[in-house]
């Protein structure tokens, strides 16, 4: 019957069909209910709403790198802009309640905020500020690389030097962000005492729930006819190209959606660590993210989540326990991963939604 | 009105010249071969209609106005260009079903597209496997999923590059009835093959390049008479 080979059950059955996801969304959901209702102690309160903070980096990445094949190996900036804004927003306030400038402000021998903080004390527009300049920064970036045809390990050793170069930048006194030392001592969140338990609660759970709510958004994105053109931009982005599809607008559309998810993942990260600095922007954080969506599952958002959160709660635990194996371990993960489970630990479940994964770049 | 005019193409990688000043014109409604032996320059000639190459010198004018080698791969294929590559390019983790809601292009309407790959689905041949991902079919299939995908448009002009490489006699022979029931008085479609008996069977004249330059233009029936083409091409 034609009618039936006209109605697109396929896409439309998948896009609502991802049962990992859809878990990990309620266990985000529950998790969240349970800090408020119950709260445990407030570290491990505290190294939850860190790794949903990770998850929420990893997916971000995994969105360009597992649906698009562009491996960024700079996504750490991203991460940094949201952070730094945030940070910036904290000691404004700070600065608006109490009068007493921040050390590294003073240090400089300056007697107020330089001007560019102005309004930050509005979470409002910090918020705003943070999405805007990822963005901008990936438009500007994405644009003249998609633009000149910069794909590949091209592309991820040019992303890689974007986060490098970042990074030195921070590293200066004079740029008004704290310079090597970084910013701390954050004394208020939205009026409250910053790290009283409430205050605690309130960050993870709302780590939680917009780790739920990007898990959503970008299992919706990469469900409908967007998606499969950024697999088919993936996999073959000239047929795509010689198909009519301009794929320089869809890259770039994603990326900078990718670089805002990633800032949002900062945004959330530095109140519930309580600093930034310019380490954040080490190339080496920058690769352990890729690291993180390899061992999770590259191409699958879920494999994302659990690859950050496995990862890095590994990591809490044993930096802790025994500090100088971490790199050791960390290294050995890679590389059961990469000979044995090329396609990351979701392997080990077999769980595979789509038959041909082409991993990365081409 | 042709449907297509490449005028005195020149392209060169480096120092090598792929192509030296080529010419040739097809008319709407025409099916035409390009035939040659390996470097000859075939595929760089659909390079250039496409937009993946940029010549030296010349144009491609489609049609009377378009001139695209001004144009980008996305701009050509809007105009109402479609290539079949070589390799048969298909998107792997797709179906079949949403390769060809892709081949649609992005200026379909949604609504018009279930119908569109229905029909599609039948000409090719692939009704049954509708909801089998790309990378799963047979190569026979994968090149007839991406005749589909590139007729999708409904496409001016059609450029095939080896449609029957790697396919059984059966395969060859079911490919032949499928590009000569695509002949239509608007839509010109440009072959390139090596197989002779096929060339004989689908096109209207056949163009021989060798080295870059266009040798001979013509019947397949002169060019098999044709003492150069002999020579560089089909005596051996």
């Amino acid at each position: 019957m034609p009618t039936t080979l006209a109605t697109p059950a396929g896409p439309a059955r998948r896009a609502v069909r991802d049962p990992l996801v859809a878990g990990l969304v309620g266990l985000c959901l529950a998790a969240a209910a349970a800090l408020v209702v119950a709260p445990p102690a407030p570290y491990l309160v505290n190294a939850l709403g860190q790794l949903a903070a990770f998850a929420i980096l990893a997916v971000s990445l995994d969105l360009v790198w597992g649906y698009l094949g562009i491996l960024s190996l700079g996504h750490g900036l991203f991460f940094a802009i949201g952070g730094y804004v945030c940070a910036m927003h904290l000691l404004a306030q700070g600065v608006a309640a109490t009068g007493v400038l921040p050390d590294f402000v003073q240090f400089m021998g300056w007697t107020r905020l330089p001007a560019y903080w102005t309004g930050l004390d509005h979470a409002a527009y910090a918020l705003v500020l943070a999405l805007a300049v990822a963005g901008l920064v990936a438009f500007v970036f994405g644009f003249a690389s998609f633009r000149s045809r910069v794909n590949g390990v091209y592309f991820s050793i040019i992303s890689q030097a974007l986060v490098y170069v970042s990074m030195l930048l921070m590293y200066r006194n004079d740029t008004g962000l704290g310079g090597n030392n970084g910013m701390t001592g954050f004394p208020l969140l939205f009026g409250w005492p910053m790290g009283s338990p409430g205050v605690v609660t309130g960050l993870a759970v709302a780590a939680l729930l917009t780790l739920a709510g990007v898990l959503t958004g970008t299992r919706l994105l990469v469900g409908s006819a967007i998606g499969r053109r950024m697999l088919a931009c993936r996999d073959d982005e000239t047929r795509l190209r010689t198909l009519g599809y301009s794929t320089t607008r869809l890259k770039l559309g994603i990326w900078c959606l990718s670089a805002m998810i990633a800032a949002l993942a900062g945004i959330l990260y530095v109140p519930q660590v309580g600093i930034i600095n310019p380490r954040v922007l080490a190339p080496d954080l920058s690769i352990e993210i890729a690291v993180w969506v390899a061992i999770g599952g590259l191409g699958r958002l879920g494999g994302a989540v659990i690859g950050a959160i496995l990862v890095n709660g590994l990591k809490f635990w044993l930096s802790a326990a025994m500090p100088e194996a971490w790199p050791f371990i960390l290294s050995g993960l890679v590389l059961l991963v990469v000979l044995v489970l090329p396609n990351g630990l979701l392997d080990l479940v077999g769980w595979r939604p789509r038959p041909t994964w082409l991993r990365g770049a081409p | 009105m042709t449907a297509l005019v490449v005028d005195a193409l020149t392209v060169a990688f480096g120092r090598f010249t792929a192509l030296d000043c080529v010419s040739l014109a097809v008319d709407p409604g025409e099916v035409r071969a390009v035939i040659g032996p390996n470097g000859a320059g075939k595929t760089t000639l659909l390079d250039v209609i496409s937009g993946i190459t940029k010549p030296v010198s010349g144009r491609v004018m489609l049609g009377d106005h378009v001139d695209l080698t001004k144009r980008s791969e996305a701009e050509i294929a809007k105009a109402g260009v479609r290539r079949k590559f070589q390799e048969p390019s298909v998107f792997p983790a797709l179906t079949v079903r949403e390769n060809l809601e892709i081949g649609c292009g992005p200026a379909l309407p949604a609504r018009d597209r279930p119908a569109r790959i229905a029909a599609l689905l039948c000409e090719i041949g692939l009704g049954a496997r509708a909801e089998v991902p790309a990378g799963r079919l047979a190569h026979g299939e994968k090149q007839w999923l991406e005749i589909g995908m590139v007729l999708a448009a409904e496409p001016a002009l059609l450029l095939l590059d080896e449609p029957v490489a790697g396919l059984s006699d059966t395969e060859t022979a079911q490919t032949a009835a499928l590009i000569r029931a695509l002949r239509r008085p608007d839509r010109a479609i440009l072959v390139i093959e090596h197989d002779m008996a096929f060339v004989e069977a689908v096109a209207d004249r056949v163009t021989v390049l060798h080295e870059g330059r266009t040798l001979y233009e013509g019947s397949m029936a002169g060019a098999r008479a044709d003492a150069r083409v002999i020579e560089v091409f089909l005596g051996r």
